[in-house]
This record gives C-alpha cells, structure tokens and sequence, in this order.
C-alpha cells in the first residue's frame, strides 16, 4: 500500500532534539570501521600503474618482468577486461576510465595493475612493467578545448543538443538550454543592463579517506567487497555489469565512510581489485595513495562563464541570460547542464535564457562534488546581481529580495515552485545582527544565495522489533554525516519510544532491496519517509497483536506514545500494552514483528541558502582573512539541528577553500603539479572564524515531516558571497577563482591602472 | 624480509614486532599491531589523520619509522579511554557534534589532548593553531573547537574537584 507523503504538521517529541549519535563511540575510540580498516585471510595488496601523460597512444605493454617476480599473483592491462557493456556508452566510459583501452587520456589513467604478497613487491612490479607511449597534443583549458584547432579527445563525440546533428568530431559533447520568454526583448526594457566573464579553477572533494577497497572473487563468479562507498547497490551493479557477474552473486559492503561529497558515487579501482582478485582467486585490497586519489578520481569542473542581466531603474530585472562552459575532463558528462539550469534558479525572471556546453579535455573524469556545477554558475550570477544593484544604487538586498522566487514562480529551469525559502533567507540575512557590524580598512561585506534541487530516489528499509522491545533498523544510504542519528529519532518518533531504544545499521546489498546512491542530500529524507513508513507497517502488526491478546477487533486499538491502546467504553478493563509487552509475547502471538518499505521518494523539496561574509584583504600580500561568515538556509524541518548546522557550516568552508586556496594547477605538458595536501591546500582550522548558522523551516510539502535535503546547498553561495565582499573590500571586481593571494594583488594592480 | 626487531610500549602495553628498516610506524601500527584507528589520509604528513603521541610528543606516524620506535612509547587514540569510561574530549565531540564522517576524530582528539596537557586553558585561537596541522573536510572545524574548549572546562573542574 503506498502511503500519504504529504506534509501533515504534527507535532513532535523526540524530532529536533540534539541526542548523540549512535555511532559515536565507535568513531571516538577508533573502533569504527573506514574502507582501509578490514583485512581477509591471504589478501594480496593490489596496486596500480599510471600515466604519466596527458595524451598519449598506448603502443605496447610488457607485463612480462612483472609476472615473473616472486610474490606477484596477477597483473592485468585492458586486455583483462573484455567489453561486455553491451554497447552502452556510458559503461563503456566507466570501463576506460577504470583502465585505459590503448589510449591514456589524462595524467593519472590507469594502464596496468598488480596484486602481490606485500606492498613492496607490487610497487616493485610495477617498476618493471614497461609501457610504450605516443604522446599526442593534449588541452586541458575549457576555452582551449572548445577552439577548432584543439587536438580531439574522443573522435566519436558528437554535439549532442545541437540541430542539426552535427557531422564532425568535437570536445563540446553536449549543449543544453534552458529558459522561458524572450531575454531579447527584456534586454529592450532594462535601464542597466551588466555583462561580465568569470573563470572558476578546477577542485577536488578533498575528503581525509582515500579510496580504498577489500575484493574478493571467486572462478565461480560469487564475489564480495567491502568498500568506501556512497553508494554500494550502485557499485554492485556496475562492478557486476563491467565484470559479467550475477548482481545477486556480489554482496557489497559499505565500509564507515571518510568523506565522500560525491567523489565517492562513482566506481574508480573497484572493477580493477575485483579482477585482480578473479585472476589470482585471492583477496585483493587495494588503498589510494594521496595523489592517486587528486590524480585519477573527483574533480569538479572547472569553467568560464558569461552573464549577462538587465534590470529597470525600479530595481526589476527584465532579462538574463548565461552561457556556461564546463569541463567534464576526458569523457562526457552533464556538468554544464547542472550549471545552466541552477544559474538563475533563486529568481523570478519574466526572459531568460542559459546555454550549458559539456567539454571534454585530457583531465580527470569529472565527478559529482556537493551540489555539482551550482557554486561556479552561483559565483557569475551572484558577481553580476552585486554590480547591477551596485549601477542601480541598491542595497544588494533589497535587490535580490525584489527579484527573487517564490511560490508560483516558474523557474527558470522549468517548473513551477512550492513554498521555498530564498525570499525568507534574504529577509534573515537583512535582519542578521551580521550584516550591522562596523567595517574596517581594507575590509568588505559580500552577499550570495543558491539554489539546490535535492534528490529522493530508490529507498528500501527494514525495521525490526526484538523481544525486547529494542528496535533494529536498516537502510540503504550510508551514514556521511550523522544520518544514524536522525533515523533513529524517527524511529522512535513514529514507535513512541526512547531513541537510545533504536540501533541503525547500513544493510550490505545482500539485505536490503535496492537502495540509490547517498547524493542529492537524500540520505535523511529519502531514508527518513522510508522509516516513516516502515514504522508506521510495524504499528501495523503491533495493533493487530494487541487486539488478538484482547480479543477484539483490531479497528479498537490505537497506537499511542509508546503503546496500543483499546479504544471504546466496552474496553475499559483492558490496560495498555507497551511495545515491550506485545513484543515479549511476539513468539506466541504470531512471531517476529517487523516492517518493511520501499519507496521511490519523489518530491525532494527544493533548498535555498544565503550567506553573509566579512572579509579583510591584505593590500600588500593579497592574503584574505575570513573576519565572519553566517549561513542562512532552508531545511524543511531540521531532523537533528546539530548536523543539519555541520552540513551548513561544512559546505560553507569548502566554499571558502574553493574561493580562496584551491585548485588544480596543470603544467603545459598537461601534469597536475599539485597532487598532495601540502600544495593544494584545504582550509586548516586556523584559517576560520566560527560559522555562524541559522535554521529556516519552510515544510517541504512532498514529506510526512517537511523535511528537505540539507547536505549541498551550502556550498553554493561561498564562491559569489566571498568575491562580492572582496571586491568590496579592494575596490575591484574579482573576476577568477580562487582568489588567490597573486590574482588579488594583479586584480588591485589592474585597478589601478 | 630483512627485518628490524623493534620493542616498544604502545597505550602502556609493552610490544614486540619485526618491520623492514623502511615502514613507516603508522604501517606497523596498523598492519602488524592492528591499530587501525591510526588513519591514513595522505602519507607525507599533511592531513594529521595519523596523529599519535611518541614519549609524549605529537607526531604524524606516517613520518616515524617502526624501527624508530625502539624503547619508547607510542599513544594512539585506542589508548584515551580508560576501561569504560572515554576521556572528556572523546565525551564532547559526541556531544558538540564535532565529527561528521569521523576519518580525521581520532587524529584530532590525540592532537587536542597533546594540547590541553600542554595548556589547560587554551584561548579559541591557540585551539584553531594548535590542531591546524589536522585536516577535517567535513565540519567547517566549528563544532570540533567547540568540544575542545568545552573538554578543557570538564578537565579543569574536574582537576579542581579531585583537589
């Protein structure tokens, strides 16, 4: 029976409390579990082989040395891994990002791989396998790659969007446009009208965890891996499909998870230990080094962007437009679509018009990272709404507050919104003790919003009650963040019992149904209405148990804080039974009591954010210190307000990071030089102030409780709110990220000039 | 193997072990000695993941060989709690919150507690300094000051009340 998604505003008692999550010993002792931390008898460690180049024709391969030395078990080049996509494309990239097929296409692609009896002996074989290139001319600049005279990366890639199709090869995979009403005509009506280029570097997730995995596959076709993973039914069916396995036949477990943001949806060396464990019929595990992990998995695109927006005297805009161009490295991806379509998402436009264009260069596979594509498109607008309201003589505010969505709106990337929260944001921010602080010397104030659509998606959960009475429950998404926590206080919400009563465990593929990959900030929404549910079937047949003890229809008996309770004059001297009574009886009463649901959760309500932040600029050094920042956003109903705070202030400071330090550095002979910790650099402790946060509640219509995801919205805004107040405070508008220290100190130069 | 017989005191539990002169200690300590709540997040000492105390001293274990270890005492995370009754630091980041994904807890709270033995009542900026040698991509680092300022507090009354 489907149930009632619909947002009912009850009323709460366990919901919004700050309890300690349940996995927190674990996690303070060293006891919980990541994807290095689980050894298999006879394991071998698997390591792999990558190019050093950019570009480049792989001619020959001689594996033979390596096979040759003791300890080695397996080695494996692409001729281990016959083509069994079946000719879907999309695999086929996954496959040849896995391990190149006669071609390596950035610096970081794996071509060959080993598995030994230690770590020694594999790194030593991989010395001795003797790889044969032909470098070929390589580009890794966006604007570079879209230039008629860029060397190809994929002759088979055509424009795809583009009428008519087009005959010949191009990097530009795909174009994508959005919009509605004519930005021609809207451009005839505005009084000011600011048009402005930006360009945002390329990052990386930068979680602590590397990527790694324990494989283990059998001449049988049975496999098992444990693996760090936000998504481990997604891994089992990939790995499945590359490899020609049974999907039931290759149980996935995922491992405690050390960061992810979406670096960790995709599959990197997962198909490769597999195989490796095939070939030698031992276990595999197989750990990234740092630089692996920035070399070959995650990065965000980078981009360059063109906005363009319009606006009457009277603070109106009357049109805008975007032309957006990400990369998405060396195969396609649907980057710039994201970007094009959350553009221009916070307002309510009558004309206006993105075009997206997805580019291949020779860099990494560009994967999902926290709201992918929103923060880049987010700084250009955000930049330009600064200037104009600036040319109009407005509070950048007050400007925003007139021209943004709200219900009704249609928005820009096509459908008509609910209730939202970016007009209330803005009315926070305009009333935030923040934004009435005094400003200093060299100090400036920047404003942004964002915009992020949030996933539901495939969710499968089982709950099960024990004898005595304590609670069993288990989903499908992986804990990133706390999401245990907020789980079992639904639980305990819906059974009406204490929440140190509930134990939530991440079910391995082989017990659960299939559950969607932990992204789109669905983890507490989708797996949270799927507890719902799932309770909700448990006081089902904890209603029915109690009327077959009482003797009496089922249709008299409610479920009542904690309890069954007979309902009617006739039942009086009939006590209540606790859910530990009817539980303790359960054996005799028809057995376990348990409840089940799957859901595919639509509906995942929309979020906004804006933030605030102070900065100071050092005019001497160009160095930027973050006096203050405050979150503002839009969680539907705040399950657990301490880590729906960490997700704000989290996603905050990767946007600082991406603002001010980070980024991919290339030479011209297309290497990355930055492939460590030391020399791309994370915001440390000490860079920061405290991130102020404040928890809007707008109820999501398309939930039970209301709730919103909360994880990526906030990384949106940083970008455009960290520029608009630097370039407040320099007096330049800041046109590049990161507003590194040298580009700060040219901008200034520049300006003066 | 051409090994290097080490002995050694880990958490106040004397070990034996053989390691290549060439591992490093956090390879022992999580591949021989099976402490595995030693992280590894970079190997080249950046990231603090694999903080662990070395007759007192902070250290990344990454940069320490096992060999180097001979006669000396190594702290890890496993060794913070005292039977069942977890240190006040490892209370408040469960409290505050102070860990999302949980990767880098167990270098931080080894780096916290370095500092609160060295300065009981250290200001939010000592704090932000003394553990910037430890990355968290999760939290925004808020709430992990906050449980650190809120352990020193517990720790200092509860030093004045055992007086």
């Amino acid at each position: 029976m489907p149930y009632e998604t619909d947002f009912t505003n009850q009323g709460f008692t366990k919901v919004g409390t700050r309890v300690n999550r349940p996995d927190g010993v674990d996690k303070v002792t060293g006891r919980a579990k990541y994807g290095a931390d689980a050894n298999a008898a006879g394991q071998l460690v698997g390591r792999v082989l990558r190019s050093p180049h950019a570009h480049a024709l792989i001619t020959k391969i001689d594996t033979s040395k390596a096979e040759k030395l003791p300890g080695v078990k397996a080695v494996l080049t692409s001729k281990d891994f016959p083509d069994l996509t079946g000719g879907n494309r999309g695999l086929m990239d996954i496959l040849e990002n896995c391990m190149a097929r006669g071609r390596a296409l950035y610096d970081g692609h794996a071509v060959a791989a080993v598995a030994a009896i230690d770590a020694d002996t594999a790194d030593k074989a991989l010395k001795l396998i003797k790889v044969t290139y032909k470098l070929l001319p390589h580009v890794t600049d966006v604007d570079e790659a879209m230039k008629p005279s860029a060397p190809i990366i994929h002759d088979w890639v055509r424009t795809a969007g583009v009428t008519p199709a087009p005959t010949a090869a191009s990097n530009v995979a795909q174009r994508s446009e959005f919009g509605h009403g004519d930005v021609e005509a809207g451009f005839e009506q505005a009084d000011v009208i600011i048009e402005k280029s930006f360009k945002t570097e390329q990052t990386h997730q930068g979680y602590i965890e590397p990527h790694a995995c324990l494989a283990t596959l059998g001449p049988d076709g049975s496999g098992e891996l444990w693996v760090t993973t936000q998504g481990h039914f997604t891994f089992r069916n990939v790995c499945a499909s590359l490899l020609g396995l049974d999907v039931a036949k290759l149980k996935v477990t995922s491992s405690e998870i050390g960061g992810g943001f979406g670096g960790k949806t995709h599959v990197w060396t997962e198909p490769v230990a597999l195989q490796l464990s095939r070939k030698a019929n031992r276990p595999v595990k197989l750990v990234m080094s740092r630089d692996e992990v920035f070399r070959a998995t995650g990065p965000t695109s980078s981009t360059s962007v063109d906005v363009k927006i319009g606006a009457k005297r009277n603070g109106k805009i009357t049109a805008a437009t975007a032309e957006l161009r990400y990369q998405s490295g060396a195969f396609p991806g649907m980057w710039a679509m994201f970007g094009a379509m959350t553009s221009f998402a916070c307002y309510d436009l009558k004309n206006v018009k993105s075009v997206g264009f997805d580019v291949l260069v020779n860099r990494p596979k560009v994967a999902a990272y926290r709201a992918p594509s929103a923060p880049m498109a987010a700084f250009a607008v955000e930049s330009v709404v600064d200037m104009l309201a600036a040319e109009l003589g407005m509070d950048a505010v007050d400007f925003r507050i007139k021209n943004a969505a709200k219900k009704g709106t249609k928005a820009s990337y096509g459908p008509v919104y609910g209730p939202i929260g970016i007009g209330p944001t803005l009315d926070a921010v305009k009333n935030h003790p923040h934004m009435k602080r005094k400003l200093g010397k060299n100090q400036g104030r920047g404003v942004a919003c964002g915009f992020w659509f949030n996933f539901g998606g495939q969710t499968c959960t089982d709950l099960n009650i024990g004898v005595d009475g304590s609670v069993n429950l288990t989903v499908g998404t992986v804990d990133v963040g706390g999401s245990r926590a907020s789980l079992a206080l639904i639980a305990a919400e819906e059974l009406g019992i204490d929440y140190d009563q509930v134990r939530v465990t991440i079910g391995d593929t082989n017990s659960l149904g299939h559950n969607d990959t932990t992204e789109g900030s669905r983890g507490t929404f989708s797996s949270g209405m799927a507890t719902i549910f799932a309770a909700r079937n448990a006081v089902e047949v904890l209603r029915q148990r109690a009327a077959a003890t009482w003797d009496i229809p089922v249709e008299q008996v409610v479920w009542e804080a904690g309890e069954a309770r007979a309902k009617g004059k006739q039942n009086n001297n009939l006590p209540p039974l606790s859910l530990k009574e009817i539980a303790a009886k359960s054996p005799r009463t028809g057995g376990p009591i348990a409840g089940h649901n799957e859901v595919v959760a639509d509906g995942a309500g929309v979020s906004f954010a804006s933030h605030m932040c102070d900065v100071e600029v050092d005019p001497e050094t160009g160095a930027t210190k973050i006096l203050r920042y405050t979150v503002v956003q839009d969680a539907g109903k705040a399950i657990h307000p301490d880590y729906v705070e960490g997700q704000f202030q989290g996603g905050a400071v990767q946007g600082i990071g991406w603002a001010l330090n980070e980024e991919y550095i290339y030479g011209d002979d297309g290497r990355l030089q930055n492939a460590g910790f030391l020399d791309y650099r994370i915001p440390v402790c000490s860079d920061l102030p405290f991130i102020d946060t404040q928890i809007l509640e707008i109820p999501n219509p398309n939930h039970p409780y209301g709730v919103r995801g909360v994880g990526e919205t906030s990384i949106v805004p940083p970008l455009a709110a960290i520029g608009n107040a630097v370039s407040n405070a320099v007096g330049v508008r800041m046109t590049h990220v990161p507003m590194s220290p040298p580009r700060i100190l040219k901008a200034i130069e520049d300006g003066q000039a | 193997m051409n090994g290097v017989t080490v002995s050694a005191k880990v958490n106040g539990d004397a070990v034996q072990y053989v390691c290549p002169a060439d591992e490093s200690l956090l390879d022992v300590l999580r591949n021989r000695l099976n402490l595995t709540g030693v992280k590894e997040g970079c190997g080249t000492g950046d990231c603090g993941a694999c903080s662990i105390t070395l007759d007192g001293r902070l250290v990344c274990a990454c940069l320490v060989l096992g060999a180097e270890a001979e006669g000396r005492e190594i702290g890890t995370v496993e060794g913070l709690s005292e039977g069942g009754q977890l240190h006040p630091l490892q209370e408040a980041f469960i409290e505050k919150a102070a860990l999302q994904c949980g990767i880098c807890t167990p270098g931080f709270l080894v780096a916290a507690k370095s500092l609160l033995e060295r300065n009981p009542n250290p200001s939010e900026e000592e704090i932000r300094y003394a553990l910037a040698g430890n990355l968290c991509r999760c939290t925004g680092y808020d709430k992990i000051v906050r449980a650190v300022q809120s352990a020193a507090k517990m720790m200092r009354r509860g030093k004045k009340s055992a007086r």
